[in-house]
């Protein structure tokens, strides 16, 4: 069964063509990374996915996004439900700054209004998933920015999973962070995907390879939207590519 | 394939969600017609407050049924937002309209060319007219700018180039300058200058009581358009051997120059309003007075203050006339000022 | 730290004649408004220490103020205890009416109105803080006083239980009521402009955090927006503050001056003391005028007080985000 499926996503900015026809589908316990240089559209695309678009305000959007089924963007649908299934880290750590490490947990349910009975235990579950229980589990209640770059990140992983979504975008979560904080986030990736469906964006592509089961390969031509070039299982996108431009790019000749 | 897809924006209210909203307001409107009709409520203050509590209802209420109790506070909290700033955009809507309005019978040509030495403020609106106080408060005005001016870009200059160990004092002091009250900075004048060295009531010391409102906004902006020229620049200029001064005269100065002005515009439209000083320093006249060391002067705010005074028609039509070419200055050099910041930055 | 024998080597410049003399002068000039601000407190104190010798701390609780042109500053009486606590009473009113305005209009301007509207609309807020406050106490008086005179009697026909809209003589016109109205008027695009300043600086990835949570707008706006603005607001709040205790000819115009303290915020008597000042200053006696300068200097102080506050507040709060 596919959790999220995305099918003939246009997007511009303005008059401005960026992202065309792109479709994808997200199998559910899979992590899917998506490369590309960078202005391939490839962000664009994942903030189609949990309707962060539409904040830009000349945004315009043309396609389907269904997750179990419905379409995100079908009339009458709640935007602020479809982002508490839809979650989202983002490239910065962005902790809440006043809040303190617990509170950041739980500003999830706090902000949307779900009643959790026992705040505790999914503090203590949150960031046991998002690998910094044993690092915090005596500072909760210090504020989140006395972590370090990679911790936050982590903090981020956690906030986004207690409100238990069904998918996890994440946008270059790593691109900020040094190289022994990127490991730990990997790790992370790799506990949680069987609990929600993880969609990554990356510039790294021993990243892609490490942490995803699937790749998908976006291209901006010269002048051109964003296309998806080339989608396929990792190791078969990594080791033998079906168009010559995936090869070029994860070979290092361009990008 | 792909040109047929058209660009759209699903996240836009639909055409049947505007409709709704248009008829709950629709709907507010009627309930606050019947609730006036038919109830003890009347006047304009009944009908906006229960239109505003029916509107916001209604709205908060839709949303509720629509997707529940977090939409429904996230619509009452717009409503209330959109009533703040229609209880602000009100009265200043309010005040151009009635100044234009009410200024409109007493601006006449004579208005301009006459002064009030054979007519009095009490006569006919045909006669006599504010030519002393337009040239009075022109010769105040900028009096004070040649003194607020310098100084003001020299302070602002303290704190881009010296940036020595007075910067941070230099930065409160004038901010805490900034909140002098208007009648204070007469009063000082008064006790300083009209009282000792001045022998009594000038045109200077009005000028010198504006120029110390003058400054600090002077200094303020003049700080904020000098951070903007690029380090670089300076860095060029002294490493071309330049000492600082040719530095900040030759390339500093010239490079923020319409910054500057917007920064003087921005003090003359501070002080062109101002009427508690003048009170106490210029006193008001009748007659043009051409010298500024010498006796009293007259100018807009004053002349609008005094006719106010008198309390008859007449007078009140020359005060709101007064007020109109008042306000029109200030808001033109207002805009000017804006325009050209806006300019300067792009 | 080992090689503690390597000490750096002093850097020396010695300035040309012409840098010298330009950064004097420039240091000169920067030090204008210290100049200012001391002569001021200087000259008003020393043209009225009389007064505050003679009278003592009397002269700021007295509401006594009768003037008398004989040979001693004693036999008339000066306090301006009344104009004082009227000041501070249309003050806070003013601000208790102006604040939630001004942050509902900076919020709506920053988040929440169409994006073709908010330079015009931020335009047209900032005009309003140019206009001359004659024009506003014009306005105040023709326009908004008929009109406000209603509102206070209905607020005295509901509410005339409560001790401070009572009124002991009906008379509604020129009350502190509506010299706050006038002043919330003024002073609410000066917190606008700095709220939205602060506002529109709340950090983007904060917020979209707290959409990507599945938050409302309000929500978001109260998660991230209102906390990241609070110092800046209250900053905001304590300059209109200061502005609006210093401002007199708009509030000459639609407010009854009465030399004793007056808590019926409806009635027809209130106090101010830079009115005060402007309204005595014509027919002032010269022991009149010392007291006059001495209302001056408290005045001074007090708004000094306030804008060090502010700047205090906004300091702190900047430094611990």
């Amino acid at each position: 069964m596919n959790d999220l499926v995305a099918k003939g996503i246009h997007a511009w900015f303005g008059k401005r063509l960026v992202l065309e026809d792109v479709n994808l589908e997200f199998a559910h316990g899979t992590v899917t990374a998506l490369i590309g240089p960078s202005g391939c559209g490839k962000s664009t695309f994942i903030r189609t996915l949990n309707r962060m678009h539409e904040f830009v305000p000349e945004a315009r959007f043309a396609g389907q996004v269904l997750l179990g089924g419905n379409d995100v963007y079908a009339q009458g649908e709640d935007v602020t439900k479809v982002r508490l299934r839809i979650g989202m880290v983002f490239q910065k750590p962005n902790p809440f700054p006043s809040m303190t490490i617990r509170e950041n947990v739980l500003a999830g349910p706090k902000l949307a209004r779900i009643k959790v009975d026992d705040k505790t235990t999914l503090v203590e579950k949150s960031l046991h998933q998002a690998g910094l229980w044993n690092e915090v589990k005596d500072r909760l209640n210090e504020p989140a920015l006395a972590l370090s770059g990679g911790q936050q990140q982590r903090l981020c992983i956690a906030r986004s999973l207690a409100v238990d979504p069904k998918v996890l975008l994440m946008d270059e979560p790593c691109s900020a962070l040094d190289p022994a904080s990127t490991l730990r986030v990997e790790e992370t990736i790799d506990d949680i995907k069987h609990d929600v469906t993880v969609v990554i964006v990356t510039h790294n592509m021993q990243q892609a390879g490490r942490v995803s089961d699937y790749t998908a390969f976006f291209l901006a031509e010269l002048g051109e939207p964003g296309r998806m070039v080339e989608y396929g299982e990792t190791k078969q996108i990594f080791s033998n590519p079906r168009d010559n431009r995936t090869e070029r790019y994860v070979t290092g000749q361009f990008g | 394939m792909s040109v047929s897809v058209l660009p759209t924006q699903p996240w836009r209210a639909t055409p049947r969600i505007m409709a709704t909203e248009a008829a709950g307001v629709l709907a507010a409107l009627l309930l606050t017609l019947l609730t006036l009709r038919f109830t003890g409520f009347s006047g304009r203050l009944a009908a906006a407050v229960l239109f505003v509590a029916f509107a916001t209802a209604i709205s908060s209420g839709i949303e509720w049924r629509r997707r529940g109790f977090e939409a429904a506070q996230d619509a009452f909290v717009r409503a209330m937002l959109l009533t703040a700033s229609a209880l602000v955009m009100l009265p200043l809507l309010s005040i151009l309209w009635t100044v234009v309005q009410n200024g409109r019978a007493a601006l006449r040509p004579n208005f301009f060319t006459q002064d009030l030495t054979s007519a009095s403020g009490t006569g006919p609106i045909d006669q006599g007219g504010a030519i002393h106080a337009i040239v009075g408060s022109i010769e105040l005005v900028a009096l004070a700018t040649l003194i607020a001016m310098p100084l003001g870009v020299l302070s602002a200059l303290y704190l881009t180039e010296i940036r020595g160990r007075l910067s941070g004092t230099i930065r409160f002091l004038t901010q805490a300058m900034s909140g002098v009250p208007s009648v204070v900075a007469g009063l000082f004048v008064y006790s300083a200058w009209v009282l000792g060295p001045g022998k009594g009531f000038s045109g200077f010391a009005g000028a010198l009581a504006l120029a110390i409102l003058m400054l600090p906004t002077v200094a303020r902006t003049a700080e904020e358009v000098l951070k903007l020229v690029p380090e670089h620049l300076r860095e060029a200029g002294l490493a071309l051997g330049g000492t600082q001064w040719r530095t900040v005269a030759g390339i500093v100065l010239p490079t923020a120059r319409s910054g500057l002005i917007t920064a003087g515009i921005l003090g003359v439209a501070r002080i062109a309003g101002e009427t508690a000083p003048l009170i106490l320093t210029v006193f008001g006249a009748v007659a043009i007075n051409t010298s500024m060391f010498n006796g009293p002067v007259s100018a807009l705010p004053l002349y609008v203050f005094g006719e106010l005074k008198l309390g008859l028609d007449t007078a009140f039509a020359r005060a709101w006339t007064g007020a109109l070419v008042l306000m029109f200055l200030v808001l033109v050099l207002f805009a000017f000022a804006r325009w050209l910041g806006g300019r300067n930055t792009r | 730290m080992s090689d503690a024998a390597v000490q750096p080597r002093e850097i020396t410049t010695s300035p040309r004649p012409s840098d010298r003399v330009f950064r004097g002068i420039v240091t000169a000039g920067g030090l204008t408004s210290l100049v200012v601000l001391a002569l001021i407190a200087i000259f008003l104190y020393v043209k009225s220490h009389a007064v505050f010798t003679t009278f003592g701390w009397h002269f700021i609780t007295d509401a006594n103020w009768t003037p008398d042109d004989s040979v001693k500053m004693s036999t008339g009486h000066y306090g301006i205890g009344a104009m004082l606590v009227g000041t501070l009473i249309t003050s806070v009113m003013a601000i208790i009416f102006a604040v939630p305005v001004a942050i509902g209009l900076a919020l709506f301007l920053t988040h929440y109105a169409p994006h073709w509207m908010r330079a015009p609309l931020t335009l047209l807020v900032d005009l309003m803080a140019a206009i001359p406050s004659v024009v506003y106490g014009l306005w105040g008086f023709f326009v908004l006083m008929p009109m406000a005179i209603n509102w206070s009697m209905l607020i005295n026909h509901y509410l005339g239980f409560i001790p401070i809209f009572s009124v002991p003589v009906p008379i509604f016109d020129r009350s502190p009521f509506i010299a706050s109205l006038v002043l919330a008027v003024m002073i609410v695009p000066i917190i606008t402009a700095i709220a939205r300043e602060v506002y529109a600086q709340a950090p983007r990835d904060h917020i979209e955090a707290a959409y990507a949570l599945g938050s409302t707008k309000w929500a978001a706006m109260r998660a991230v927006v209102l906390p990241h603005g609070r110092a800046g607001v209250i900053g905001g709040t304590m300059l209109g503050l200061g502005r609006a205790l210093g401002e007199t000819v708009a509030v000459y115009m639609v407010l009854n001056l009465v030399y004793s303290v007056n808590f019926h915020v409806l009635q027809s008597a209130g106090g101010s003391v830079a009115s005060m000042i402007v309204n005595k200053f014509g027919e002032a006696t010269s022991f009149e005028v010392q007291g006059l300068m001495a209302a001056g200097l408290v005045l001074f102080l007090l708004t000094l007080l306030v804008n060090f506050a502010a700047d205090l507040v906004v300091r702190l709060a900047s430094k611990g985000a």
